[in-house]
């Protein structure tokens, strides 16, 4: 073992966390394939957590490689008895500096990989790339463990057999990122978090504006999540949500993010998005939005991306930018299956005044809603509407 | 991701025409037929595990009872059962699957589990989406 003992202390599950997926990174780098290294890692981390209270290594990360390429080469050897030639060639694994930003990057366009489905992509992400074990994978998306184990498995293996040729799709790792910051439920691990900090490595990894966006939107949103719901699970709407309690610091840097990006002048669908975020960050309060703004950049995002779903929240934004009248006409264009469209028409009849129709309007999108939180909320607008 | 609760029914009745196999019920079966209805089912819940999207299942015991508070200090009124046939729940499995697309896929390869004759059932499945948690982004 190329271990100098320091005094034993035994990993924290956190260093771990962070140890695996750059250990990873570095076998894969060496040519390993993803499926058997990453077996190897978790070996690894286990007898790290078996050997290290006995003495801790001066440098983990050399110690945790050196551990996971003897375990992968086992491995492999077993695999391909057969092919004696192949030995030679592992034991000595190519030498040089250790490039971990480009690791982790490698990894990523792995576990985004064209062929995998958006949760397995998600599952495998944070297993091999956030470092996070089955369990809390599982937890997170509640499902039994068994049954993440096997998505992440699957996994693996379409990697092994698909392989990755050709550069790495940017685009899948943003729209997988999006996906873990957007759909993350709650659990023992903090996966908004973890997206943010996943999309900041990527950030730091790659020169693409459209990252930059994606990392600027997840910050503009984080910022407001302390304002989102009421001590007691109720959802807050934007517009009635406590300023006070956005994140300054985390809008101040999603907006210089922004900024940086947008200069470049390569706009793309997550710039477009944080702009909108951004515009709503920056209001001192929800009567001085600047929506007339926010309309523009959602001009923009339906012409990029031709999507109902952007063109019922441009028709919302219309609603206040040019009057409740003139969004509900904006709403006539969009079809009625779009989700939340019964809710964006209650809203638009109820600044019109018409507050029965909007009342009926709230409790049928409350029997529309997919969410719990949004049905008892649409509830309570209707009820408002009714008492008032 | 969503979650998809498949509820069987055992209803058939209303299902494609000319299907006389399909209307045939279980105490009718030869013993093999049973078994190779019962293997499928499992068959098919092992599938599902093996792809990752398997979360949860059991079968019910088809009487049940109604029961609903009557006042402080007063005992659980019961009653029942009311359901007609076609309310009853024989089982469910609870999925979790990528698209509504494959949640009804998965329901149409339950619903051909063999019955009479070793011919597809086609039962109805209900297949209901959870409410699931706010996302993030909404605006």
């Amino acid at each position: 073992m190329p271990c100098v003992p320091e005094g034993g202390r035994a990993p924290t599950a956190e260093e771990l966390r962070l140890l695996g997926p750059q250990v990873l990174g570095v076998l894969v780098r060496r040519g390993a394939d993803f499926a058997t290294a990453e077996d190897a890692v978790q070996e690894a981390l286990i007898e790290a957590l078996r050997r290290w209270p006995e003495g801790t290594p001066h440098d983990p990360r050399s110690w945790l490689v050196t551990v996971a390429w003897r375990r992968y080469v086992d491995a492999h050897r077993s695999q391909t008895a057969r092919h004696r030639r192949e030995r030679a060639e592992l034991e000595q694994p190519p030498s040089g500096p250790t490039e971990q930003a480009d690791d982790t990057l490698q990894l990523l366009f792995l576990c985004c990989h064209p062929a995998l489905t958006p949760s397995s992509a998600v599952a495998l992400t944070l297993r091999a790339v956030g470092g996070l074990t089955t369990r809390q994978v599982a937890e997170a998306y509640l499902v039994p463990e068994p049954t993440m184990a096997q998505r992440i498995s699957r996994a693996k293996r379409t990697i092994a057999t698909e392989g990755l040729s050709g550069p790495g799709d940017l685009d899948r790792v943003r729209r997988v990122l999006y996906l873990i910051f957007n759909e993350g439920y709650s659990g023992e691990v903090d996966l908004a978090a973890e997206a943010i900090r996943l999309a900041r490595e990527l950030h730091e990894q790659t020169d693409d504006p459209e990252v930059a966006g994606l990392l600027a939107l997840l910050l503009l949103h984080h910022a407001r999540r302390p304002s989102r719901f009421t001590a007691g699970g109720a959802l807050v709407p934007l517009t009635d949500q406590d300023r006070s309690l956005w994140d300054t610091d985390l809008i101040t840097e999603g907006i210089g993010i922004l900024q940086r990006a947008l200069a470049r002048d390569r706009l793309g669908e997550f710039q477009i998005q944080a702009a909108i975020a951004a515009l709503h960050a920056d209001a001192p309060s929800a009567g001085e939005t600047d929506w007339v703004q926010i309309v523009e950049w959602y001009d923009e995002l339906v012409a990029r991306t031709d999507s109902p779903v952007v063109a019922l929240n441009r028709a919302v934004a219309v609603g206040e930018a040019d009057g409740p009248h003139a969004g509900l006409r904006a709403l006539q264009q969009v079809p009625t299956s779009v989700p939340r469209h019964t809710a964006a028409q209650a809203h638009l009849w109820e600044k019109a005044g018409e507050l029965a129709r909007a009342a009926e309007l709230y409790a049928l999108a409350a029997q529309q809603a997919s969410s719990l939180v949004e049905r008892d909320h649409l509830n309570r607008q209707a009820a408002r509407l009714r008492s008032g | 991701m969503a979650k998809y609760l498949l509820l069987k029914h055992y209803r058939r009745s209303s299902g494609p025409g000319n299907l006389p196999a399909a209307d045939v019920p279980m105490d009718q079966w030869t013993q093999q037929e049973i078994d190779a209805h019962l293997t499928y089912m499992d068959d098919f819940a092992d599938r599902l595990r093996e792809r990752g999207e398997f979360v949860d299942g059991q079968a019910l015991s088809p009487e049940g009872t109604f029961v609903r508070y009557d006042g402080e200090g007063r005992p659980p009124v019961t009653d029942g059962p009311f359901a007609e046939t076609k309310d009853l729940i024989a089982g469910w499995m609870i999925i979790d699957v990528d698209s509504q697309e494959r949640a009804h896929e998965a329901a149409a390869e339950l619903s051909a589990a063999p019955g009479k004759g070793g011919e597809p059932i086609h039962e109805w499945l209900e297949v209901r989406p959870f409410l699931t948690e706010l996302p993030t982004v909404t605006e």
